[in-house]
């Protein structure tokens, strides 16, 4: 078994990290504290080629694999989560899920563009009346000769405001003999006539990025914007989630590595009682549990980055690596913080953004609570996973770099 | 037009120097870059490059290790490179260094422009780009923020960033020279190139492939010492106006005789 990496994915963490380095990170206070998106953010990612990173050159990405992504999204999110947001649903909930179900129409017409950076993609699945229970969902879409007819409102979708696309799921049939059968997905143009969007405001974290609300009021999308089959729905969103919760993993692992960085460094400078506080044994505890937190969250995402590449459905080990690190990162961060004591209470210093950012993602992409569903229903055998009409793509180098 | 960028693999910048118990500068464990200032030279050769056409190939005297520093060069877009690699390298000196480069870019057929960043992190003098210029007996122009390739007569103009202000310069290609900041900023590697670095087979030549015997050392250091520790104390000053705040600090500064 060889844990080494590449030297392109060596060279990728580290083009990442200058970009979120050089970049972001000195002004992310300003925008956090502002509560705006950093203007140039997506534009720069674009440009890098991030926001197509694991998507085949044909369509318009870079090429790279699953395992480049996630350690894109642990570099991104070291310096912020709104950065590893945007990952997650343009390319996660968005862009992957055009690449397992879409035809090869809708991957010309809309993964290209999602993948060069011309497009922003989004993922539309949460409503005001319900989140995790996926099929209890009320907006839905009409069949209408050569179109459908959405209405409903989503709600809690992050960049919604930014986005020209949204990967959303809704109602086509209330009659279905199972809730998860009367499902359908679409990629709704959120130019469309009868779209709205907007942000919410006074979240707990990721203030420099933007979280909102779309409605649809008779919006015409046509049926050829359809992903997969009428009913497929249910089944399409839980392949979203999982290219999400990879993505989520995988960040969550680069915040708690920043905790441990920011923590380092502090205690080795900070004096109690005549000696630095690295040396207190109480500090060496907490900074050791966050070195070792880093570590399997690490593991656990690159584990399941391998068997994305292998092309192998992994919704057991990505549970397992997006619970844990999200779970980490909330624990390190509220560390770190007590580390810095005083001094980390204030936005002086980046281990209080670190925490309430963290909150969120134990929170969206399948709570913790629905985490442990999904595990304990592995564990008892009460879940497997039945093969789907199609199945995500091993990455194959030659393919997805011609 | 075929452009050689010279670069150098160096301690990164967060490195502390030690003194080791023989007098010898050690750099610890630090993790080994591209001498960020040679990013600036293939900056520059890669836009010169994409104004005229022609090749980049990154040229670079060190170990084994030292590959990583022209992957990174490879990964910006250039595209060749070659190790110079041999134990008889070691302790160069400047003037060593600028034999061996010449000895190469003799070997790579010439160039239409050599460039190389105006100083290195670790030694930091500056010297190598005119004394390479020296035994390859081209104009050296040092110090260059902006250039201009001049038609058909296989002229370069340049624009030397100087503390005293801006200098035009003219000289005949092939020449040698060493970009400044203002070139603009380093562009990231891009996934393509990465792609082609990571697979790259970088040749290594060793001084015989070069023809050339070891150069000998004629610059050694005598004595390495680490700078005093300096005592910083942080002051807080306090007032009722900003004025009395100013009046304070002024006084202050006057005091520690700053100014
Ligand atoms: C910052 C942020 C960004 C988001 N971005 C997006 C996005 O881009 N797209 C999108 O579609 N959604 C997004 N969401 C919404 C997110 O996915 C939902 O909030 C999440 O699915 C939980 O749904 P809910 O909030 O409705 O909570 P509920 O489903 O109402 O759950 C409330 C609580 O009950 C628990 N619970 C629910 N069911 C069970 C059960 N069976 N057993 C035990 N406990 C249970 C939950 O874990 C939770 O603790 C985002 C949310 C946030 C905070």
């Amino acid at each position: 078994m060889d844990f080494s990496l590449s030297p392109e994915h060596e060279m990728t963490r580290k083009m990442v990290r200058d970009f979120a380095q050089k970049e972001i990170a000195p002004v992310i206070k300003e925008y956090d504290r502002k509560q705006e998106p950093i203007p140039f953010a997506l534009k720069r990612m674009g440009e890098l080629g991030i926001l197509g990173i694991c998507i085949p050159v044909k369509y318009g990405g870079a090429g790279m694999d699953y395992i480049a992504l996630g350690l894109a999204c642990e570099e991104l999110e070291a310096v912020d989560t709104s950065l590893r947001v945007v990952m997650s649903v343009h390319m996660g909930l968005c862009s992957l899920t055009l690449l397992q179900w879409g035809t090869e129409e809708q991957k010309q017409k809309f993964l290209v563009p999602l993948a060069r950076g011309e497009k922003i993609g989004c993922g539309a699945f949460t409503e005001p009346g319900m989140g995790s229970d996926v099929a209890a969902m009320t907006t839905t879409a009409k069949r209408d000769g050569d179109y459908y007819i959405l209405n409903g409102e989503k709600m809690w979708i992050s960049i919604a405001s930014l986005a020209d696309l949204a990967m959303v799921t809704v109602k086509t049939n209330p009659a279905a003999r199972k809730p998860s059968e009367g499902l359908s997905t679409f990629i709704v143009d959120l130019h469309s006539d009868g779209v709205k969007t907007g942000d919410i405001h006074g979240k707990l974290g990721v203030r420099a990025g933007s979280t909102g609300w779309i409605s649809f009021t008779d919006v015409k999308v046509p049926v050829a914007n359809r992903i997969g089959e009428e009913g497929e729905g249910f089944k399409i969103t839980m392949s979203a989630f999982d290219g999400g919760r990879y993505t989520v993993a995988s960040g969550a692992a680069g915040l708690v590595r920043a905790s441990l960085e920011a923590s380092v460094s502090y205690a080795r400078t900070r004096k109690t009682f005549g000696k630095p506080i690295a040396e207190h044994q109480l500090i060496q505890e907490k900074i050791a549990k966050m070195s070792q937190d880093y570590e399997i969250s690490h593991l656990l995402y690159l584990q399941a980055g391998w068997l994305k590449n292998l092309g192998k459905r992994c919704t057991r080990e990505i549970s397992f690596a997006k619970k844990f690190a999200t779970e980490a990162s909330f624990n390190a961060a509220n560390e770190a913080i007590q580390i810095h004591g005083a001094y980390g209470f204030s936005d002086e210093y980046d281990v209080e953004r670190y925490l309430r950012n963290s909150k969120g993602a134990i929170i969206y992409e399948g709570s913790s609570e629905v985490q442990v569903l999904i595990q304990a229903g592995y564990a008892l055998g009460l879940r497997e996973d039945k093969p789907l009409r199609c199945e995500p793509p091993a990455y194959d180098e030659k393919e997805w770099q011609s | 037009m075929k452009i050689i960028a010279c670069i150098k693999q160096v301690p990164d910048s967060e490195a502390k120097v030690k003194v080791a118990d023989d007098g010898q500068v050690t750099w610890g464990e630090a993790p080994l870059v591209i001498n960020p200032f040679d990013e600036y030279a293939v900056e520059g050769a890669l836009q010169q490059k994409e104004a005229n056409g022609g090749t980049v190939v990154a040229l670079c005297i060190g170990p084994e290790s030292a590959k990583e520093a022209i992957k990174h060069a490879l990964a910006m877009g250039a595209d060749e490179g070659v190790l110079v690699s041999d134990t008889a390298l070691e302790g160069l000196d400047s003037a060593g260094a600028a034999r061996v480069l010449a000895a190469a870019i003799n070997k790579i057929g010439g160039a239409d422009m050599v460039m190389f960043g105006r100083q290195t992190l670790d030694n930091g003098s500056g010297l190598t780009p005119p004394q390479t210029a020296r035994a390859l007996g081209w104009p050296m122009l040092g110090w260059v923020g902006q250039i201009k390739v001049e038609g058909p007569s296989g002229s370069v103009q340049v624009e030397r960033v100087l503390e005293e202000g801006r200098q035009s310069v003219k000289a005949n290609m092939p020449a040698v020279l060493s970009i400044v900041q203002s070139i603009g900023e380093p562009r990231y590697p891009s996934f393509m190139g990465i792609r082609k670095a990571s697979k790259a087979t970088i040749p290594v030549w060793s001084l015989a492939d070069l023809g050339i015997s070891a150069p000998t050392t004629v610059v050694s250091r005598a004595e390495i010492s680490n700078p005093p520790t300096r005592e910083t104390v942080c002051e807080f000053i306090t007032g009722e106006t900003p004025e009395a705040i100013a009046e304070a600090l002024a006084e202050k500064i006057m005091a520690e005789k700053v100014l």
